[in-house]
């Protein structure tokens, strides 16, 4: 059967400040001082790796702590530990694991920092969806405009494509002309990841610049926030027109 | 320290073996027949007595009703995932099996579980490492194909506690195998490995850096293997034989005549061996009614054959690739495990695939039982030799949820380090509602019906609340077995929430209990008295050889004195063999072992004896039972 832990109703692992097996000050995830596993503390991703709230990093260098971290949190490394131990353990390398798999791309990355400061992607794309069906607008979230014309007739000529398939036709030219639209959809998506890394430039510096004790408007903060949003509608309503188009043309 | 002795197991489809580090290099530990692959058959004896590996074979010939081999196929899965098998293997479902409920499989009158029959095979490679050690051992590392869903993986951890093993790891095979190769090649680069075995394909794609190995990608497929060949053969041969003989075709008694078809199984398998070095073989099989079915098989119409079954493996590496992002360029090295990788079609579809020349330079048999020794060994605290080594593995499969519409929610994607983890939450739609219904699904397709159900579980309890209102947090959790776990707390009055599960397939926990064949508690003692056993079997085969050896003109070459020696030897053993003394029976045949050492070198003939020296006499008459590394190589087929 599925494995099946009841770990119902116990409260949130409190934050301590002292190491549960030595007593010296702890760690995130585990004592300097006597490396040993800590309790799981609930800490979001960036703090995990000790990382401030910002967008731009070396990602090389988060590997190369992923890959420390793991020599002291993974499970086999601590298969000799009591089981609370243990059972710490698969809490902290699933926590750094979720974490790494997280920041390491910059999309989920992007959308990770978003859910932190209160956005609701997929929430936001529903009242978007239901305010334009309430006023009979374009959604804009999602078909962008700039798009508008080209994917329709992109998908006309998808559907064809299907058609032909069905009919057991070949249609060398057309395929070809798909997959030149393809490879134009890709180069827009390119070209908005781009853009989001300029979005994140303007981010870093409005989070360094409250650091360095300018304050910063609400308002400012959701121009920023909303822009990003923006760009990640877009580049998801691509890139799943990019994935159609393949599968037609991977199976044509 | 003995007790404490980690084991790696490879628990095949077709072979199944035990290694352990020795010092700092892993290594195979063989059976008491002095092999070190244990064939994963099956089968009762007379008495009802479960018999293992190569003893069991014989049975498949003989009575096929009381045997099973590729049991495998079949762990984790429900009556309606193996149509498919039953058309090709003679599984003997038990009559009363209901859907849903675990397949049970009928061996002689007795019923088993696929759990159950694994366990059998596990007991046995437990028993010859506890032979080797001298000791109890109670603790492996076991390992599946890659791809092996929640399911089949649960199935493989409660076989080992069936068997009395408690099961620190389930390491994916492909990773395994990394492991060995790493050992010796300390080195960075991105590695594949593809893995062909009796009944699974797995592809691996690792990057390794400084001793880890983080698993990139994986992709396969459970039921593709060796099987799917001999499958084809067999189809063939039936169809021929029943062609020649002017038979009535499909319907004919032969189709159903287990003990012809597993006359021809034996007879393709070697043929499909033998192609691996021969131009040609011929098959010679004996049918009941004293009638022949002869056939030549010539290696370029046996590689047009299965070129549609080795085709299959093109899609899961293409997949793993993508899914790395990764050119096969990119790929440093590519290293082949699984027996069906000995094919040379086979390797030549690989070299395609990757643009390089694979490695073998480990046995394609052992090297994945030698990768979980290793494996063991870092569980156990590691040595000098896996310093700095570890495991980062991936889930094979997207876990999902079903939503509304039929539709799966992927919550963790394949291919994520484990362990991991992804927190649903949940809430009521009708006031007071007091239970959530949740669907755990395990696969890659959109649709909940065309995944892989895990199981269905029902949050109970939930305080009464206006819809709505209730803020239910459910986390799943994949652990470093590729195990789920799941979890539910009700957040908003932070009152727990019952669980129940109804697995799909599986066992419950009590079931497992009942069936466990040696329990933790008496291990010692089962151990003892199995020792006393095997010591008391040995005795009779050493002194039945020393007779054998004064019948024979070397006895004539020794001195009185050392024949006086030996005959006090023989007295000696003989006297300690009737009591409970294991170590005294145990120095007495050692005693006598040395001191007929002259005697053994003697009886051997004189070309053969440079070879041979040091042998004792319980090997020097053991010498003539079969050597290969593969238990079918050594048959000739002509």
């Amino acid at each position: 059967m599925t494995s099946l832990t009841e770990i119902t109703g116990k409260p949130a692992p409190e934050e301590t400040q002292s190491c549960w097996s030595c007593g010296t000050m702890r760690a995130v995830h585990f004592c300097e001082a006597c490396g040993k596993v800590q309790p799981p503390a609930p800490v979001d991703y960036f703090t995990f790796f000790a990382l401030p709230r910002k967008l731009n990093f070396d990602v090389a260098a988060l590997e190369k702590d992923f890959y420390e971290l793991s020599r002291k949190l993974h499970p086999d490394l601590n298969a000799r530990a009591n089981s609370q131990e243990q059972e710490w353990t698969l809490q902290q390398s699933s926590l750094l694991n979720d974490a790494y798999r997280t920041l390491k791309d910059p999309i989920k990355r992007t959308q990770y920092l978003l859910q932190l400061e209160g956005v609701e992607l997929e929430e936001q794309s529903k009242t978007a969806t239901e305010r334009a069906r309430s006023t009979g607008e374009i959604k804009k979230q999602i078909v962008p405009p700039d798009l508008l014309e080209e994917v329709f007739e992109l998908n006309m000529q998808l559907e064809e494509l299907r058609m032909h398939k069905k009919m057991g036709e070949d249609d060398p030219a057309l395929i070809e002309e798909i997959g030149r639209q393809k490879l134009e959809l890709e180069e827009k998506q390119e070209a908005l990841l781009h853009e989001l890394k300029d979005r994140w430039n303007m981010w870093d510096g409005m989070i360094q610049r409250e650091q360095n004790g300018q304050p910063v408007s609400e308002e400012e903060r959701k121009q920023e926030r909303d822009k990003m949003v923006d760009l990640l509608n877009r580049r998801n309503y691509i890139r799943n027109l990019v994935r159609d188009v393949s599968e037609v043309l991977e199976s044509s | 320290m003995a007790t404490d002795r980690i084991v790696g197991i490879d628990l095949g489809t077709t072979n199944s073996l035990v290694a352990f580090m020795q010092g700092e290099s892993p290594v195979v530990i063989p059976g008491d027949d002095g092999l070190n692959l244990v064939p994963s058959v099956v089968a009762l004896d007379e008495k009802n007595q479960p018999v293992i590996g190569n003893a069991a074979r014989k049975y498949l010939t003989e009575t096929p009703e009381r045997a099973v081999y590729s049991i495998k196929r079949l762990m984790g899965r429900g009556i309606d995932d193996i149509q498919e098998e039953l058309k090709f293997f003679p599984f003997r479902l038990a009559e009363d099996l209901q859907p849903g409920e675990v397949l049970r499989i009928k061996l002689g009158e007795k019923t088993f579980t696929p759990p159950e029959i694994s366990a059998l095979i596990l007991r046995q490679l437990k028993r010859n490492a506890e032979r080797f050690f001298g000791a109890p051992v109670t603790k492996a590392v076991i390992t599946v194909p890659a791809y092996f869903n929640d399911a089949q993986r649960q199935a493989t951890k409660d076989a080992g506690r069936i068997a009395g093993l408690e099961v620190l790891r389930l390491v994916n095979e492909p990773t395994a195998a990394s492991l060995a190769y790493g050992l010796d090649k300390k080195q960075n680069g991105i590695i594949a490995v593809y893995d062909l075995g009796g009944g699974t394909f797995d592809v691996s794609i690792l990057k390794l850096h400084d001793g880890i190995f983080e698993v990139i990608a994986t992709n396969g497929d459970t039921h593709l293997g060796g099987d799917d060949i001999d499958n084809l053969l067999i189809t063939i041969a039936l169809d021929d034989t029943l062609g020649d003989l002017g038979l009535d075709l499909r319907h004919n008694d032969l189709r159903r005549n287990a003990e012809a078809v597993q006359a021809i199984r034996k007879a393709v398998i070697e043929a499909k061996i033998a192609l691996s070095s021969q131009p040609s073989v011929k098959l010679d099989v004996e049918l009941p009614g004293g009638k022949r079915y002869l056939r030549e098989i010539t290696r370029e119409q046996f590689e047009q054959l299965i070129q549609p079954i080795i085709d299959r493996t093109v899609s899961p590496c293409k997949q793993a690739l993508k899914d790395a992002g990764l050119k096969p360029e990119q790929i440093d090295e590519v290293v082949l495990v699984g027996g069906s990788t000995r094919i040379p079609k086979v390797r030549a579809l690989v070299k395609e695939l990757f643009h390089r020349e694979p490695h073998i330079d480990l046995n394609p048999d052992e090297v994945v039982a030698l990768g979980a020794a290793v494996q063991a060994n870092i569980l156990g605290g590691g040595s000098e030799a896996t310093e700095n080594m570890l495991l980062l593995d991936v889930t094979p499969l997207s876990l999902g949820i079903e939503v509304a519409g039929g539709v799966t929610d992927k919550i963790i994607l394949r291919n994520s380090t484990i362990p991991a983890s992804a927190t649903q939450h949940y809430t009521t739609q009708i006031d007071g509602q007091a239970n959530v219904a949740i669907h755990v699904l395990q696969g890659e397709r959109e649709l909940a019906k065309d995944c892989r159900s895990l199981a269905r579980f029902d949050l109970k309890g939930i305080p009464a609340m206006a819809a709505g209102m209730a803020r239910i947090e459910v986390k799943f959790l994949i652990d470093a077995n590729g195990i789920l776990h799941v979890s539910a707390r009700e957040q908003r009055s932070g009152k727990e929430s019952e669980i129940q599960v109804q697995p799909s397939y599986g066992l419950t926990d009590e079931q497992v209990e009942g069936m466990i064949l040696d329990s933790f508690d008496s291990a010692e003692e089962d151990f003892r008295q199995r020792q006393l056993i095997e010591a008391r079997n040995e005795t009779a085969t050493i002194l039945a050889a020393l007779d054998k050896g004064k019948k024979n003109p070397a006895w004539g070459h020794l001195t009185t004195d050392e024949k006086k020696k030996i005959a006090k030897m023989e007295k000696a053993l003989a006297a300690v063999n009737g009591e409970d003394d294991y170590q005294a029976i145990r120095k007495a045949i050692d005693a006598l072992n040395q001191g007929t050492t002259r005697l053994a070198e003697l009886m051997m003939d004189s070309a053969v004896t440079s070879a041979l020296k040091g042998k004792t006499m319980e090997e020097a008459d053991m010498g003539e039972g079969p050597t290969a590394p593969h238990p079918m190589a050594k048959a000739e087929f002509e």
